[in-house]
């Protein structure tokens, strides 16, 4: 018998009792009262607590905010979806990266790159998580690992305060990284410490009107 | 009955006596208990931010008791999904079996070494050592485990297995054990973060494959997912060519709605955090994006024999959270080692033996390392009543032993005797009467030392205060008559 019948077998013997499933009993939150200005404050707060760098800005100031975030890079890789305008004010010293399908950047390349710039899918506020869904504007999942430095568009139209609020705006099937924070560990005496093995600084754009 | 389970999953010796070593450790004992106090207050005050946290449980345990209800079809659906998005998916029966595929496996791509990500179930089959028996080297890439790894020691803990050390400690195994450190390497957590990054990055640049665990896998889609902190386990899940995950078959959940539940209650339950720093989800392979040849080994070794006993099955809902050893006063004082088992602490003392079979001597301990508190049942984000599960258990030993020794064994005699005790008003009367004697048995320091027969584990470490003159059923009635 193959280990899989076996163990299928196993589980029919051992619920031989034949134990009821019940109706799951959803009472919890799925829906926000929050207004669009609250939902901001409790982000901002969230990723401040994580030591994230937060700015709240308007979408005509992204170019010269990326470039402020990125003064001390020397090469900024940026998947190929991402709106290019908005790495146009960065100074001529610093060496565009594009990662696109045909065209990837080997992982010794990723490692000595300085940063990456990409955009997100949906942020949970109550929670301080910005999701990842690799869609064209974020790019590849090592594209956002590899480099120490990580700036993060997050649109204002993406926020929702409840986890289960954002659950619909994800195609789940696609690779998913959710992010609560630079790279931390508390593996010693239970202390949140930032900055191990993922990007060490995390700045986070909240961008009104997009 | 379903084989029971193999690996490490038993105890090293009987609780009480390892318990008796463990505490006489007061660095560990002084380590954990900052730990554990600290964490629990965290715990309490995100889990104090939502108003909703008793839904949540509720849910949580639903979802999970009626996905061991529909086992079978839950895990044949996940198989469906998973291969249809170019997974494969591997079954093992036991420890033994899983290792000797994931061996293979690793043997296929002809690397020499791997990189992994924390993972309960590698360490239950005791993946490691036989991968370094058959030749190849597997890198523990989480903080903890590295410490744990470097240090030549075990976990003593299943969120942060190195708990039982301090800061001091951990610098002094770097210093030692790193090829590569600076000498001048302070006990800041910061600075020995940092050290473990330059220790770890070539392994994760140049690793051609990967072994993870799971925190759950949703069956509706296919999905897996990793909730971690440092980054290790992105690296791992994304960089190399080969992905190999080893999954116990009860991590399994039926929609992928569901993590909206376990991911609200597992950070706040286990970090004390709103959040993990970082949680992967993949499901099969994706063209372009991460390891390209990614499998699965679903491990059964014992959950079959766990399903089988209908009052200790929810055991299997555990989502490991480790909120209950954090809470637990036994836990704190003897430390994670003294269980033997991978699994720990209130949930160890019930997984263990259910999972290898109550009437495996090893295990017949476990069941009573526990002051049936409640405060574990309390703190489980999917409300696993530890307690009672610990009692039935308490139960199942007694029979394995009588049926062993065909005698009634002293625990025996002790539950008789308590049940006639309790049974009636005017027996507990009758042993009250007895009060009095106790106190001959106590010496002039009014407590009592040792114990006879099975009760002297209690006064091993501890010494029973001689009872009082008068019980209080005395008292009281004396107090009534003379008013
Ligand atoms: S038994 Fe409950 S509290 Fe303990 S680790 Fe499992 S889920 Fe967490």
């Amino acid at each position: 018998m193959s280990a899989k019948e076996e163990i299928l077998g196993r589980i029919r013997t051992a619920l031989a009792d034949t134990p009821v499933t019940e109706e799951v009993p959803r009472e919890y939150r799925t829906t926000s009262t929050m207004s669009q200005e609250q939902l901001i404050e409790l982000l901002v707060d969230r990723l401040v607590d994580y030591k994230a760098g937060v700015d709240v800005i308007e979408a005509e100031q992204i170019p010269d905010f990326v470039a402020s975030k990125l003064k001390d890079a020397s090469s900024v890789v940026y998947p190929q979806g991402l709106d290019a305008r908005w790495l146009s004010a960065l100074g001529s010293e610093v060496e565009l990266r594009l990662d696109a399908p045909g065209a990837r950047l080997s992982v010794a390349e990723l490692d000595a790159t300085s940063a990456v710039v990409t955009s997100s899918a949906v942020s949970v506020a109550e929670s301080g998580t910005i999701i990842l869904d690799g869609q064209p504007d974020q790019g590849r999942r090592a594209i956002s690992l590899v480099p120490d430095h990580h700036v993060c568009i997050v649109p204002v139209s993406t926020i929702v305060q409840l986890l289960p609020e954002a659950m619909p705006r994800l195609s789940i099937t696609r690779p998913l990284t959710w992010i609560s924070g630079p790279s931390a560990t508390s593996d010693i005496e239970l202390e949140r410490v930032e900055g191990v093995h993922g990007p060490r600084t995390l700045d986070v754009l909240m961008v009104r009107g997009l | 009955m379903p084989a029971g389970g193999q690996g490490n999953l038993f105890e090293q010796e009987p609780f009480p006596k390892a318990a008796h070593r463990e505490l006489g450790n007061t660095q560990m004992r002084k380590n954990l208990r900052h730990a554990t106090h600290s964490i629990r207050d965290k715990r309490l005050k995100v889990v104090g931010e939502l108003p909703d946290w008793e839904a949540l449980r509720d849910a949580g345990s639903t979802i999970k008791n009626n996905s061991m209800a529909t086992l079978e079809e839950r895990l044949l659906e996940f198989e469906k999904n998973f291969t249809a998005r170019g997974g494969v998916v591997h079954w093992a029966r036991d420890a033994d079996e899983a290792n000797k595929i994931v061996t293979d496996l690793v043997r296929g791509t002809g690397a020499t070494e791997v990189v992994k990500v924390k993972s309960m179930a590698t360490q239950e089959i005791g993946l490691n050592e036989h991968l370094e028996s058959e030749g190849i080297d597997a890198f523990e890439t989480d903080l903890a485990e590295l410490i744990v790894q470097l240090g030549h020691d075990k976990p003593s803990h299943i969120l942060v297995p190195a708990i039982h050390k301090n800061r001091t400690e951990v610098r002094d195994i770097f210093l030692k054990e790193m090829p590569v450190v600076d000498p001048n390497l302070t006990d800041e957590p910061a600075k020995l973060a940092e050290a473990a990054r330059a220790h770890l990055r070539k392994k994760f640049l140049a690793a051609k494959v990967a072994i993870s665990g799971a925190n759950f896998a949703l069956a509706d889609t296919g999905t897996l997912g990793v909730v971690e902190s440092e980054g290790n386990g992105r690296m791992c899940l994304t960089l190399p060519e080969t992905l190999i995950t080893v999954m116990g078959i009860e991590k399994v959940l039926p929609h992928w709605e569901d993590i909206e539940v376990f991911m609200q209650l597992l950070p706040r339950s286990s970090t004390g955090e709103r959040m993990n720093p970082y949680t992967s989800l993949w499901t099969g392979v994706t063209e372009d994006d991460g390891p390209q040849n990614v499998h699965i080994v679903l491990l059964d070794n014992g959950r079959t024999r766990a399903l089988a006993d209908r009052f200790g099955r929810t055991a299997l809902n555990c989502i490991r959270c480790s909120a209950c050893m954090n809470v637990c006063p036994v836990y704190e004082r003897t430390g994670g080692h003294a269980y033997g088992s991978t699994y720990p602490g209130p949930i160890g003392a019930i997984l263990s033996p259910l999972l290898t079979g109550i009437e495996v001597e090893e295990n017949g301990s476990l069941p009573y390392a526990s002051s049936l508190c409640g405060a574990c049942y309390e703190a489980c984000p999917v409300k696993i009543n530890i307690p009672e599960i610990l009692v039935h258990l308490r139960g199942e030993d007694v029979d394995a032993k009588r049926e062993k020794h065909k005698l009634p064994t002293q625990m025996d005699l002790l539950m008789k005797g308590g049940s006639w005790a309790l049974g009636k008003g005017k027996n507990i009367g009758l042993l009250e009467k007895a009060l009095p004697l106790g106190r001959l048995a106590a010496g002039k320091d009014k407590k009592i030392k040792k114990l006879p027969g099975i009760a002297a584990g209690w006064t091993q470490s501890r010494d029973i205060p001689a009872p009082p003159n008068k019980s209080f059923r005395d008292w009281w009635s004396d107090e009534k008559e003379s008013k």
